[in-house]
């Protein structure tokens, strides 16, 4: 094996222009595979740390995913054909019924914290500016329990809520959007008409767009009263001690409730779908630089081969086997792979230390200050492997027919 | 002919090569080669004296009859097996020199050794360095081969051909390439290498004159061995 591997080193050397073209596709495909890999992934985890850090894990709604139904349905059973003509839905007051035991049921539950909410829309109005946001109405003690709220929080307290007759926490880009701040008195109107005076005790900053730009706090009874709802719940919060099992506890409460209730896996679904769409992208991209530097290995085993058919024929008269020969081009092939893999890392580590050390701000489904990029020796292991794979591949085709080429041909050839 | 038992015996070769139009390369051939046996193949170009060799080299199987190496019919051999037989016992020098250009003139000689792996690599060296200056060329060893002349070469490749201590050398037209004096000393070494050591040696040439410093020679025409009558045996008849 040595000196198959002193051969193909020999013999690489003498091709250094080729192989140094090679080297690079390789250096290129899994430094930019490393970089985009830490990048993408790194904005993805981070956005689902922040879903999770914020948002409630499961939200149980005052609606429903399928129809009840119908007596006809009822009576004639599951397996009958029944088809029913102008139904129309019940108008019935909107809200979860027996919020207050379905809360306590679910609190009840081990790694479960509920907070009963009741969220509508709102006019927030300051001097001329009019904006629409999400009013949703909170226990300050309970919502502790099912998020980060406080924490999230750049002026004021939730306690604030308690202390002022009309107090109203704001995201940091809506309060923006109207001109208020903490201390700030503006009027609050429901859909049903009812206008509040309100005053701004506090300003949250979650990090989530969509958050920051339209959502508003304020204690549940006072919702209830802008909305004109009294005592209704339209929404319980629940926040459980395992995130990634939300989607299937979201399920059961559903089952046993019949309330919708949305997993943020569900909530977010359009954000999660996004993210499988770019990884999609990016490993097609990357495989395809792969796949360019392959031909790149191809081409240059397949020159040496070429050029060497003599030297092949006098190795084969020395005793050297099919496979000593199939060992000697494939190894160059690797050659090319392993250095290119070794440089690819180096360039990834740089593109990602380069990436990280830039500062900007942008306001995406998150807010940012520069790349957020995840770093982990799992992308070094999979580009190496994907690199290797592929130069191995690319190597082994002419190194085959080179290891059966026929001695006897080439010598009557060359004699 | 040697009265000891055949290092490689052909019986019955025929060769057809294949093809539109199939070529009889080499025609009902039986022969023999004994150790200590310098046998020199002469013809005209095309008369299949390489094709000859590459069959009693065990690099090519013939479309009839069977080659005896040892006294081992090789048709029963898988291809490694006949590698393994190169390897350790035979040598091949070519007109062309066939050194690899990447490799030094030491590192040349010592490939069959180190692919044999029976000596370590120290021994190994040692053994190519003392190959290479029984053929005169101590002083070259470090070289690389484009820095050698063609004589030089064609004997760093019989150097190269004895590196595991062949019993049988072949050599294809090995002086096809160069001047007289180099020749007649590369001719030299073959003699001593079947007189002295007790090789059996097979060389191709259409050089009558040095083929004449055979023990034996075979005449090739259109494939087949022809009687060599009318010339006398000139010198050596009698063998080693």
């Amino acid at each position: 094996m040595r000196l198959a591997l002193e051969l193909a080193l020999a013999q690489l050397l003498r091709r250094r222009r080729q192989g140094v073209v090679s080297v690079l596709g390789v250096t290129l495909g899994v430094g930019f595979f490393i970089a985009m890999a830490a990048m993408m992934q790194g904005f993805q985890r981070d956005f689902v740390a922040r879903v999770i850090d914020v948002q409630p894990h499961v939200v149980v709604k005052d609606e429903f995913r399928r129809r009840p139904a119908q007596a006809a349905e009822l009576a004639a059973g599951p397996r009958a054909a029944v088809e029913l003509r102008g139904e129309k839905p019940v108008d019935e007051p909107r809200g979860i019924r027996g919020a207050r035991a379905i809360a306590a049921a679910l609190g009840d539950m081990p790694g479960v914290a509920v907070a009963p909410n009741l969220a509508g829309q709102v006019f927030l109005r300051y001097g001329t500016r009019e904006v629409a946001a999400t009013l949703t109405g909170i226990d300050p003690e309970a919502e502790r329990r099912v998020g980060n709220l406080e924490r999230d929080l750049v002026d004021g307290s939730l306690d604030a809520l308690h202390a002022v007759a009309n107090g109203l926490v704001l995201g940091e880009a809506l309060a923006r959007k109207l001109g208020a701040r903490s201390g700030t008195t503006l009027s609050l109107a429901g859909t049903q008409g009812v206008v509040l005076k309100a005053k701004v005790v506090g300003v949250f900053r979650t990090g989530i767009t969509s958050l920051d730009t339209s959502v508003a706090y304020a204690l549940l009874a006072k919702a209830q009263v802008v909305l004109e709802r009294p005592n209704v719940v339209n929404q319980l919060r629940l926040r459980l001690v395992d995130p990634e099992g939300a989607r299937d506890f979201a399920l059961r409460v559903e089952e046993r409730f019949g309330y919708r209730s949305e997993s943020w896996q569900e909530s977010n679904a359009n954000v999660l779908g996004i993210f499988v769409i770019q990884r999609a992208i990016m490993y097609s991209t990357i495989g395809a630089i792969l796949v360019v530097a392959g031909f790149g290995i191809f081409n240059v085993v397949s020159t040496v081969a070429w050029e060497k058919a003599r030297d092949i024929a006098i190795l084969k008269s020395i005793g050297f086997r099919e496979r000593d020969i199939l060992a000697v081009f494939l190894l160059q092939g690797l050659l090319v792979g392993v250095a290119g893999m070794v440089l690819g890392w180096v360039l990834g580590f740089l593109i990602v230390a380069f990436m990280g050390s830039l500062r900007f701000e942008i306001e995406g489904f998150v807010r940012l200050q520069g790349f957020v990029l995840h770093r982990t020796p799992l992308h070094y292991a999979a580009s190496g492997a994907f690199a290797l794979a592929t130069s191995a591949l690319a190597a082994w085709i002419p190194a085959r027919r080179a290891a059966r080429a026929d001695p006897v041909d080439i010598l009557r050839g060359a004699t | 002919m040697s009265d000891r038992a055949p290092i490689v015996a052909a019986r019955g070769v025929t060769r057809v090569l294949g093809g539109a139009v199939p070529a009889t390369l080499v025609r009902d051939v039986d022969m023999e080669v004994a150790a200590g046996e310098f046998v020199a193949v002469t013809g005209p170009s095309g008369s299949g004296k390489s094709s000859l060799l590459y069959l009693l080299g065990l690099l090519d199987r013939p479309t009839r009859g069977r080659v005896l190496f040892d006294g081992v019919d090789t048709a029963g051999l898988g291809g490694d097996a006949l590698a393994a037989l190169r390897l350790a016992r035979m040598g091949f020098v070519f007109q062309f020199h066939f050194l690899l250009p990447e490799l030094g003139v030491l590192d040349n000689v010592a490939l069959p050794m180190r692919r044999l792996g029976r000596l370590a690599a120290a021994g190994a060296e040692a053994r190519a360095l003392g190959l290479l200056a029984r053929l005169g060329l101590a002083d070259h060893a470090r070289k690389s081969p484009d820095q050698l002349s063609g004589g030089q070469r064609q004997r760093v490749a019989i150097a190269r051909a004895l590196a595991n201590d062949p019993v049988l050398i072949l050599a294809d037209e090995p002086t096809g390439n160069l001047d007289s004096a180099s020749a007649r000393l590369v001719f030299d070494v073959f003699a001593s290498l079947a007189a002295e050591e007790g090789r059996a040696v097979v060389v191709v040439t259409h050089d009558e004159e040095l083929a004449r410093r055979a023990t034996r020679r075979l005449r090739m025409v259109d494939g087949a061995i022809v009687p060599s009558g009318a010339p006398p045996a000139g010198t050596g008849a009698a063998g080693a």
